[in-house]
């Protein structure tokens, strides 16, 4: 594919790629970044360090809390658990590809009128998170609570809960981000 | 100003902006990731270097040795920083332990080492590389082993008078003499805060000034003890945390973070950014101690109580202070003969702190099951029980009366609106399919505190209103309750104010902590509010007494001007402190609630699932609704996680907590948590301060878990004593599944 109509971004690793660092090409939020990283160096500290797109948190560096999800190739994934090498040439959209302060995406104005959160970390994890799971019931893909594999998937209470579990949010504000969900998913 | 006497009719009355459930100012930064955490401040500092902490591998003992050589010559690497090359460190006054070990080791996982590289990865890797020699020494690591010899522990600050339990009446006469009595000993374990951010500091020096964005609930500890630690002057240090993600009593206090930044980054020379990584949060950082409960309640056959006692045992660092379980027994109940203490034994595992309602949330896990096993012993309703045993005095002090207590509404009301009356009171009997079914009640209590706060406020060329003070928000809505605090006194709309939060160069306030937050950061701008509209009423000219600001405007009489005409000639600032009187000692001051709960236990499995809950809070004014609701389904969230999930598993021979990560720790998720209703009653205490709002986010974790252990109960008829309530503990007491395996058996054996 060509990407001559996106405007390219050369990034250099902060401050000078170390002996054996490799070079990496990726789109995130539809722009096209060339970087050279060490090859330790996670999807997520890529982001953050790096590219300094800090939406993205990171609790726990271990896949545990969900604060770092992000959607990679269509996919929610745990951006800590992922190197940054293993996303050469892959789409990668973070909190900041969805809305901003002055347009939100439907999600984020949802979680704030809903007060989906509180003290905000786990929040861009818990959106994205959102954002790929009712995409994932529109797709018709089950989950551990579906009763029923083969039919059509619909967004009900219990469905949510399980499926965006991965996401903890220890202000507990799930009542609300359930809520907020509910909210776009009939919409 | 100071309050001293109680409120009268002032501007927050009016409650056009105040008591109006707002939308978070910081909300549409917080959900598009624009919202700067302490990490994130590529802002800041240029030519950031990236600090990775070592962690002590003994939990007591010291270092014999430490190797650097290897750490130091790792590519990359531009500073090793241990005991050895540190210079000499204060400690800080909140802390037990020392925030850098060496040679001697305090507890595990305290910091040993940092080392500062150009990259996190590199840092990372030359961490790995340090050699520590240690000589492991002996320690106390078994709360249940230490309790039987654990010695008193005295409140009194002077330390040399002797610790005596708190006696009212005659406790031993009137509980042998009392008809029904219960004596139960109940367990809470060690539990973590976890909260999302770890801890995390960027520290920049310039000459002898040291900057540090951090991650900290209250600034000016921070800054008191970081200067105290490292030894400069105060007049030298700033520290800024504007963000905070999440704290629960967590970041009240100076962290190793901070400090290994600040000395990573003087041995650099450059800035240096640190974040603890997750697995070593759990023993580097404080946590809620364990304790051991006993209670015996004593009381008449018509259910009125006559004798009380608690006593709590837990454990913590030499000169640790206990977790004062017992707080709440002192007031929220009447008998005339009361026994109350607590002890503390010294422990050698990482240091025991506040978290969130520290006493009140572990001292009612124990009290308010005994309250319920004591209803069903009387054969009365636990609502009832409860409220039959209602005082509305300080039951130690006869006479002195509580500002205001409502918690016999809060029982009645809650039970009607959770249907209660549909509560079956024979244990064990209620299914759902293959549910059982059980409704459990509990009273929330926790003491409203006001500390001194203070903040600056001014009124800007293009009449917005500015206001700065060191509060911090941690999720809790301070952002948004002082802007709505400062519209309401200027008569401004909420658009017009900008609150600046979570810096050391501005006012100090009473910061996050002790559900004093809200109620004494919003006094503290309301005073300030005050003073600028003496100036703003003298710069036109109008008597300040009967201005009226509304809609932008002063109206004074007949007069009306525009607030915008009062800084043509310049902005105008007033900056005070809101400073306390005697009232709380004249009224004892604390918030009620009653928390309701319906589970359904698996009789297969035993698998506990919450299916409602609803919380009824009085808690004088609630200054924007829709944020104090999130604090308190937050706060019942928490207590599900104690209730059912959450324990430091302690590894009593090698002292340290094993499940030291958020894998191991479980906390509540969204699969765990349904629907939550809370009701607030309409209150506004005039004792408490011109806001006539006291605390509610740590009331709403008070009795929580206590409230699902009864409907646990309830559904079982087993009763579990040990928090948290895993299956394990009751499955094979499961009444039903004992009868159904014996049907089983009776069908097969009839075949």
């Amino acid at each position: 594919m060509t990407v001559a109509a996106i405007p390219t971004k050369s990034v250099r690793a902060a401050p000078s790629p170390p002996p054996g660092a490799m070079p990496l090409a990726l789109t995130i939020n539809g722009e096209h970044h060339r970087v050279e990283v060490d090859p330790r160096t996670t999807l997520l500290d890529l982001l953050r360090d790096h590219l300094r797109l800090t939406g993205t948190k990171k609790g726990c560096d271990h896949g545990q809390c969900g604060a770092c999800t992000v959607i990679a190739g269509g996919k929610r994934i745990n951006a800590c658990l992922s190197l940054a090498l293993q996303h050469d040439g892959d789409k990668v959209t973070t909190i900041e590809g969805l809305g901003t302060p002055d347009r939100l995406h439907p999600l984020q104005a949802a979680f704030v009128k809903h007060d989906g959160f509180q003290c905000g970390y786990c929040t861009p994890g818990q959106i994205c998170s959102a954002v790929a799971v009712l995409g994932e019931i529109k797709a018709g893909i089950p989950s551990h609570v579906s009763a029923d594999l083969t039919a059509p998937m619909r967004a009900t209470n219990a469905e949510v809960r399980e499926r965006m579990s991965g996401n903890i949010c220890r202000c507990g504000a799930y009542s609300n981000i359930a809520e907020a969900i509910a909210e776009v998913a009939a919409a | 100003m100071k309050f001293d006497t109680p409120a009268g009719i002032n501007p927050i009355d009016r409650m056009k902006v105040v008591g109006v459930a707002h939308d978070r100012v910081d909300g549409k930064f917080k959900t598009t990731g624009m919202a700067p955490y302490a990490y994130e401040r590529h802002d800041v500092a240029p030519g950031q270097l990236y600090g990775f902490i070592l962690g002590s591998a003994i939990a007591k003992g010291h270092i014999a040795a430490i190797h650097t050589t290897h750490a130091e010559s790792a590519p990359g690497v531009r500073a090793v920083v241990t005991y050895a090359n540190a210079g000499k460190l204060g400690k800080g006054s909140k802390n037990t332990a020392n925030l850098l070990a060496g040679p001697e080791i305090e507890h595990y996982h305290q910091a040993v080492a940092i080392v500062v590289a150009d990259t996190f990865e590199a840092a990372r890797s030359a961490a790995a590389l340090i050699d520590v020699d240690y000589v492991r020494g002996t320690g106390h690591f078994d709360l249940a082993a230490a309790a039987p010899t654990a010695p008193l522990h005295s409140e009194d600050k002077d330390k040399s008078k002797p610790a005596v339990l708190d006696r009212v009446g005659d406790f031993e006469a009137a509980f042998a003499a009392a008809p029904v009595t219960l004596d139960a000993t109940y367990t809470t374990p060690d539990e973590a805060h976890a909260m999302m951010e770890p801890f995390a500091t960027v520290a920049s020096w310039s000459g002898d000034k040291l900057t540090v964005w951090t991650s900290n609930q209250m600034i000016a500890w921070a800054h008191d003890d970081l200067a105290q630690t490292l030894g400069i002057a105060k007049e030298n240090l700033r520290v800024n945390s504007p963000f905070i993600g999440g704290g629960f009593g967590g970041k009240l206090f100076l962290r190793a973070d901070a400090v290994m930044a600040a000395l990573g980054a003087k041995a650099a020379g450059r800035p240096v950014k640190v974040a603890m990584t997750r697995p070593m949060m759990f023993n580097n950082s404080t946590h809620r101690p364990a304790t051991i409960q006993r209670i015996r309640l004593g009381a008449t056959r018509g259910g009125k109580l006559t004798s009380i006692s608690h006593i709590s045992t837990s454990g913590n660092l030499p000169d640790g202070s206990p977790e004062t379980a017992t707080a709440q027994t002192k007031l929220l109940y009447a008998a005339p003969n009361r026994l109350i203490g607590t002890r503390l034994a010294v422990l050698d595992l990482p240091e025991g702190n506040a978290m969130r309602a520290p006493g009140e949330a572990s001292g009612l896990m124990a009290l308010e099951i005994a309250m319920d096993e004591m209803a069903e012993k009387l054969g009365m309703d636990p609502v009832e029980f409860r409220i039959v045993n209602d005082t509305q005095e300080d039951p130690e002090k006869p006479g002195r009366l509580f500002s205001q207590r409502q918690l016999i509404r809060c029982l009645r009301d809650g039970a009607a609106r959770f249907d209660w009356s549909a509560r079956n009171p024979r244990p064990g009997n209620t299914r759902d399919g293959d549910q059982l079914i059980g409704l459990g009640v509990a009273t929330a209590f926790r003491n409203n505190l006001n500390v001194t706060s203070g903040a600056r406020v001014r009124l800007g060329h293009d009449g917005v209103v500015t206001v700065e003070t060191d509060m911090t928000d941690i999720g809790t809505g301070s952002y948004t309750i002082i802007a709505q605090t400062a519209a309401e006194m200027m008569g401004v709309p909420l658009d017009r104010v900008v609150v600046r939060l979570g810096d050391s160069s501005f006012p100090v306030s009473a910061g996050s902590g002790g559900q004093f937050g809200a109620g004494s950061s919003t006094s503290g701008v309301y005073a300030a509010c005050v003073k600028l509209r003496e100036a703003i009423a003298q710069n036109l000219g109008v008597n300040s007494a009967d201005a009226v600001f509304e809609d932008g405007h002063v109206r004074s009489g007949n007069r009306r001007v525009a607030l915008a005409d009062a800084v043509r000639g310049g902005e105008i600032v007033a900056e005070d402190t809101m400073h306390w009187g005697d009232l709380d000692k004249e009224y004892q001051q604390s918030t009620f609630g009653a928390h309701f709960v319906e589970v359904a236990v698996d009789a297969f499995t035993g698998e506990i699932r919450v299916r409602r809950m609803l919380a009824v809070c009085a808690a004088g004014r609630v200054l924007n609704p829709k944020t104090a609701r999130s604090q308190v389904i937050g706060a019942m969230t928490m207590g599900v996680g104690g209730a059912l999930m959450e324990e430091l598993a302690v590894d009593t021979r090698f002292g340290f907590f094993v499940n030291h990560d958020l894998a191991g720790y479980e906390v509540p998720v969204h699969a765990d948590i349904p629907h939550q209703e809370v009701i607030f009653l309409d209150e506004a205490d005039d004792k408490v301060s011109p806001m006539k709002a006291k605390g509610i986010g740590e009331l709403g974790l008070c009795g929580v878990a206590a409230a699902v252990a009864n409907a646990v109960y309830n559904a079982t008829g087993v009763r579990v004593r040990d928090y948290p309530i895993t299956l394990d503990k009751h499955l094979e007491k499961l009444p039903a599944l004992i009868q159904a395996l014996t049907i089983r058996n009776v069908c097969e054996k009839a075949k």
